[in-house]
């Protein structure tokens, strides 16, 4: 027998009587405030915002990451100064200092952006650069998990992430250290 | 197997005093976080409940669920591997890593990969692993099981953390600043993301709908792993399982919020098929689950989300430190896991607990953990697992208990000693009661002598 049909076949033997499957509700609350309260959560988890119109946003990065060498960006709004195009292997993203991004929504619960291999073109553009800035329309915005996970994105992507601030760990002493692993900022833009 | 002594165990830990105030003092202050997020929802409650539905209805129709998410994780190109038990997932860990010619394997947390006991199996066998959460690669580095399930290293001081990064990554074993330890750990594991042929995670949630499965980290250190080499493996217990994509918001709201006090984790991925020209392995791991299920009065602690809050609320744990339990789980949740493994190994275990049953009471996925620990202990007793020495001591607890007057004979002969003896003979080093902590005032008489006073006796 293999160990699937073995596996199975002992947890079918084992089976508790089972209870129906309840409906999971939206929770919805007074959708107003949603950009405030994005923005809110977004800051407690240590991400940054700011708000520009998309053409002034290659001008904001200069100045905002001005020993910034490497940009690479997968939003059209921006150009960068490496093309996306020509990359082959994600490891490629090794030195890039600013890595620029459109998010398909975020989330005023917690204040997550939501990001995919159709927005992030490399996977490791959301984790491999310095810092990542993240452009959204801020009539993008769901109350909360529940409308969040209602996205067909997560039936269509190969992979997303719902990223909410930069890299951080607390392992030493409870103490909070930014980037961690990946990015050492996020900020996200609303354009 | 020689019997874990929890006791003897914890008091090499509570011999270090720094130690056990911070360790007591950070678990709590977790447990403040999670009280203050689990407040600012005003659907907790019901969060909890339909969570604890959920897992229950999946646990239930388990292989129906597994069946299906092996059908939509292979439609969408993911590989579904199987594993009676630890040697078998070993085995097939190390043969894909073989057949790609993988040598070095970076990893985020996995606590399956630890019971497992995998490392060490791959690292005889020739491949560097290199553990990239910070907590878990401190205790990498140290030859040390993580004491946490969540915070792995949450045991050591910045100075321990000092010691063991000079001794392995080389850094200034003066310097326990832990911004720089931490930066430190950041350039010495970059590089491995680029090096590294395969990566490797766990997993917090699998979907039997589309076949996905969720991981989450604060440091990113699971998409880094997953999204550079080529190779990705998935070790994945097969009560992970949830039916529904919109099931994740149930448990992604809950999870965080339980573990550390955030309304999220930093990052919280979901794969559901492989890059183009990429891989992804997903191995499903029994490993005495499918029995555990059949245990009328246990099964339950398979919906458990792994968050650690009943650690952090446990006054034994917060005291005793992770270590002590001397398995992969601890606190009460390695309590009531730990026993289904291997009954005498640890049959103290479902002792280090007051049954207080706060563990029950922040549990987000409602186990009855405290339940199960007394039941534990009952079945240890019927197996004659009791060590000699409680055997003795339940025993003559027994007779007073069950005598009212031995049992109050014995109440004011202990209030009487609160009051009368000498601070020096409460407050010495060899009562272990009497160290960091004032006892409570005894009250000024018992309840029955009050009963007696105001509705006389007999009555």
């Amino acid at each position: 027998m293999s160990a699937r049909d073995d596996i199975l076949a002992r947890l079918g033997r084992n089976l508790p009587l089972c209870p129906p499957l309840p409906e999971t509700p939206l929770f919805d609350s007074p959708a107003s405030g949603l950009k405030e309260k994005f923005v809110e959560n977004l800051e407690r988890m240590g991400g940054e915002f700011v708000e520009l119109p998309a053409k002034r946003v290659p001008g904001w990065i200069r100045e905002k990451f001005p020993g910034a060498a490497v940009i690479l960006s997968a939003a059209p709004e921006v150009a960068g100064n490496r093309p996306l195009e020509s990359i082959r292997d994600p490891r490629e993203l090794e030195d890039v200092d600013v890595g620029v991004v459109r998010a398909r929504f975020g989330v005023a619960e917690t204040g997550s952006v939501w990001l995919s291999e159709t927005e992030l073109k490399v996977n490791a553009l959301g984790f491999l650069p310095q810092h990542l800035v993240v452009l959204l329309e801020m009539s993008r915005l769901v109350p909360n998990l529940h409308h969040a996970y209602r996205d067909s994105g997560f039936h269509e992507a190969r992979y997303a992430v719902l990223m909410t601030g930069p890299s951080a760990t607390a392992d030493i002493e409870g103490i909070l250290v930014r980037g961690a692993q990946g990015i050492r900022s996020l900020t996200v833009v609303g354009c | 197997m020689k019997r874990i002594d929890h006791a003897e165990a914890s008091s090499h830990f509570i011999a270090a005093r720094e130690h056990v105030e911070f360790h007591d003092k950070r678990l709590w202050d977790l447990r403040q976080k999670r009280d203050r997020e689990a407040a600012a929802v005003p659907e907790w409650e019901e969060l909890r409940s339909l969570a604890s539905q959920i897992k229950e209805h999946t646990l239930a129709r388990l292989p129906d669920y597994l069946a299906q998410f092996e059908r939509n994780a292979t439609a969408s190109g993911m590989r579904v591997h199987w594993a009676r038990d630890a040697a078998e997932h070993n085995q097939i860990v190390h043969e894909l890593l073989s057949a790609h010619g993988a040598r070095i394997l970076v990893k985020s947390k996995s606590m399956l990969t630890d019971e497992c006991e995998m490392r060490a199996f791959l690292e005889t066998r020739g491949i560097e692993i290199v553990e990239t959460d910070l907590g878990e690669r401190i205790q990498q580095l140290d030859g040390e099981p993580p004491s946490h399930i969540v915070v792995p290293a949450v045991h050591k001081l910045r100075t321990d953390v000092a010691r063991v990064f000079a001794r392995t990554l080389g850094t200034d074993p003066k310097n326990s600043d832990v911004s720089y330890l931490a930066e430190s750990q950041r350039r010495h594991t970059r590089p491995y993301y680029v090096k590294a042929e395969a990566g490797m995670t766990g997993a917090n949630f699998a979907v039997a709908e589309t076949g996905s499965f969720v991981v989450c980290t604060n440091e990113g250190n699971a998409d880094l792993s997953a999204n550079l080499p080529k190779l990705h493996i998935a070790s994945i217990g097969i009560e992970k399982m949830i039916p529904r994509i919109a099931d994740l918001g149930v448990f992604i709201r809950l999870l965080s919020r339980s573990a550390l006090g955030s309304p999220i984790t930093q990052f919280t991925s979901h794969f559901r098929a492989p890059r183009p020209g990429s891989e992804i392995h997903v191995v499903l791991v029994d490993n005495g689950r499918s029995e555990r299920l059949g245990m009328h009065d246990f099964w339950h602690s398979l919906k458990c989300i792994r968050c650690g809050a009943c650690m952090n609320t446990c006054p034994v744990y917060r005291r005793s430190g992770g270590l002590s339990y001397g398995a992969t789980y601890s606190g009460p949740i390695g309590v009531i896991i730990d026993p289904a493994f291997n009954l005498r190994k640890y049959s103290a275990l479902p002792f280090a607990s007051t049954l207080n049953g706060s563990c029950s009471n922040v549990c987000p996925v409602k186990i009855d953990i405290h339940e199960q620990i007394y039941k534990w202990r009952q079945v240890i007793n019927q197996r004659n697992q009791l060590p000699i020495v409680k055997k003795e001591a339940m025993r003559m607890a027994g007779k007073v208990l069950s005598s009212p007057k031995l049992y109050r004979a014995a109440v004011k002969a202990a209030n009487a000693g609160l009051e009368y003896l000498p601070r020096s003979m409460i407050y010495n080093p060899l009562n272990a009661w009497g160290r960091s902590r004032e006892l409570p005032k005894a009250a000024g008489g018992t309840f029955r002598d009050w009963y007696v006073r105001h509705r006389g006796a007999g009555k």
